[in-house]
């Protein structure tokens, strides 16, 4: 009896030995490769807001430009974001935010949209998804055209009965076998032209002050 | 180990026990990335990188790892390599990442990885281990690069789109246009064709055995003898 006890924690210390061994490398390696990691997130999401915001439209930094967003419902976010702010020659001229679309066909999609100060969307991309590769993952740009069908709609121009896929009755464009994916981004879109809407005068407020880089 | 004995690993693992087509295991990424070339070729090298590293680092441990535990234990120690492969691509090949997005982690309930460090680096030194690792995950590349190719031209009338995501920039004018105005296949690219792709990729090479096998046979003398020896 007692030998099988010790065998028995022997091999549980055994495992446990292999669970900390393996606890501790990856630890060391996310630590090693976190900074490499946000560097190579937020040089993407820099490429993203070169994409989407005209170049023409801004003079400013924009990358330093920020304003810390709370957690919104109409936003889709859960945790705060940051907005980034486009001037020329100190007059706003349009704002990127950061939107979820909660209900894609695989989850959470992350997106990042950029508003003309007149309400106006400059640009929307996709910025993470987990759709249907082949399928739902149309929204992406490279693959498809089909996110630019935002560029230069508003709220002004289609009320919320069209701000759905066309399968519904809405303005926007989707492909067969695929409608979950575009009615959730259409729907999120939509939403975060309401927040724009309701935000307008604090997104644009003047820079905040300085402080280090805040998530 | 000898020469020709590290051939044999090479040669089972690219031919005679690929994982794709003759052992039939790792079909969950073959299902789910081959639906173009370079989703396919990427996820497979970065699997066989996977599966040198495990083959490396379970051999020399294999004797200190008590038998009714060594499961749990060889699992976790992929899934380490795994999560440790895919912080790397998140830092340093950032493209890459995007494409093959969720794809990664799933290297580690990809069968052929416990398969092979199961059957092979539990029994043998680091060395053959990690090359036979790599060479099984080079068999497997092979084969979702073919069956990526297939879907896509069918699929899609193209070659090597989004190729420019895992190389870069400069790729950006590589892809291939291989059928003009094609207007797409859908059952290519969704799931059925990858069953359908992987039914012809294993007859074809059960076919191209066969013929091997009946040259050997229609040539008179040592032929018998030494496939009887090889069994």
């Amino acid at each position: 009896m007692k030998r099988i006890a010790r065998s028995t924690l022997q091999t549980a210390i055994n495992l446990v030995f292999f669970a900390v061994l393996g606890t501790a490398i990856l630890a060391s390696v996310f630590f090693m490769t976190h900074d490499a990691i946000v560097k190579s997130e937020e040089g993407e999401k820099l490429k993203l807001i070169k994409q989407i915001v005209p170049s023409a439209l801004f003079d400013n930094d924009v990358i330093q430009d920020t304003l810390s967003i709370p957690a919104s419902e109409l936003l889709g976010t859960e945790d705060v974001t940051t907005a980034y702010r486009a001037r020329l020659k100190d007059e706003p001229s349009a704002v990127v935010l950061e939107s979820v679309a909660p209900d894609g066909y695989s989850g959470k999609i992350a997106l990042i949209l950029a508003v003309r100060a007149n309400g106006e969307l400059a640009g929307v991309r996709v910025v993470a998804h987990k759709e249907t590769p082949g399928l739902g993952d149309y929204i992406e740009l490279p693959k498809n055209p089909w996110i630019k069908g935002f560029d230069g709609k508003s709220r002004e121009v289609y009320k919320d009965a069209d701000w759905k896929v066309k399968k519904d009755g809405g303005q926007f464009d989707y492909m067969a076998g695929a409608t979950i994916t575009p009615r959730a981004i259409v729907k999120a879109v939509n939403k975060a032209l309401v927040y724009f809407g309701e935000n307008r005068e604090q997104l644009f407020a003047a820079s905040e002050p300085k402080k280090e880089n805040r998530k | 180990m000898s020469l020709q004995e590290y051939k044999d690993i090479l040669h089972n693992g690219l031919w005679k026990q690929n994982p794709g087509v003759v052992q039939l295991l790792g079909l969950c990424p073959l299902l789910a990335v081959s639906s173009s070339v370079v989703n396919g070729v990427s996820l497979g090298l970065a699997t066989a990188v996977v599966m040198a590293l495990s083959g490396a680092s379970i051999a020399p441990i294999r004797s200190y790892v008590p038998n009714e535990i060594r499961i749990p234990v060889f699992i976790l120690i992929i899934a380490v390599l795994v999560t440790v492969v895919q912080y790397l691509m998140n830092a340093y090949m950032y493209g890459l990442y995007v494409v093959l997005g969720i794809f990664i982690p799933l290297i580690v309930t990809n069968c052929i990885v416990l398969a092979r460090v199961e059957a092979f680096a539990s029994k043998n030194t680091a060395l053959p281990s990690a090359l036979d690792g790599f060479a099984m995950g080079l068999g497997l590349t092979a084969v979702l690069g073919i069956l990526g190719a297939f879907r896509e031209v069918l699929g899609k009338g193209t070659l090597f789109s989004g190729i420019d995501l895992a190389l870069g920039d400069m790729a950006q004018g590589w892809v291939l246009h291989v059928l003009p105005d094609y207007k797409g296949f859908l059952i290519a690219i969704l799931p059925p064709g990858a069953f359908i792709g992987l039914g012809l990729l294993i007859a074809g090479r059960n076919w191209l055995n066969l013929r091997a096998e009946q040259k050997a046979r229609s040539k008179p003398a040592p032929a018998p003898l030494a496939s009887a020896a090889q069994g």
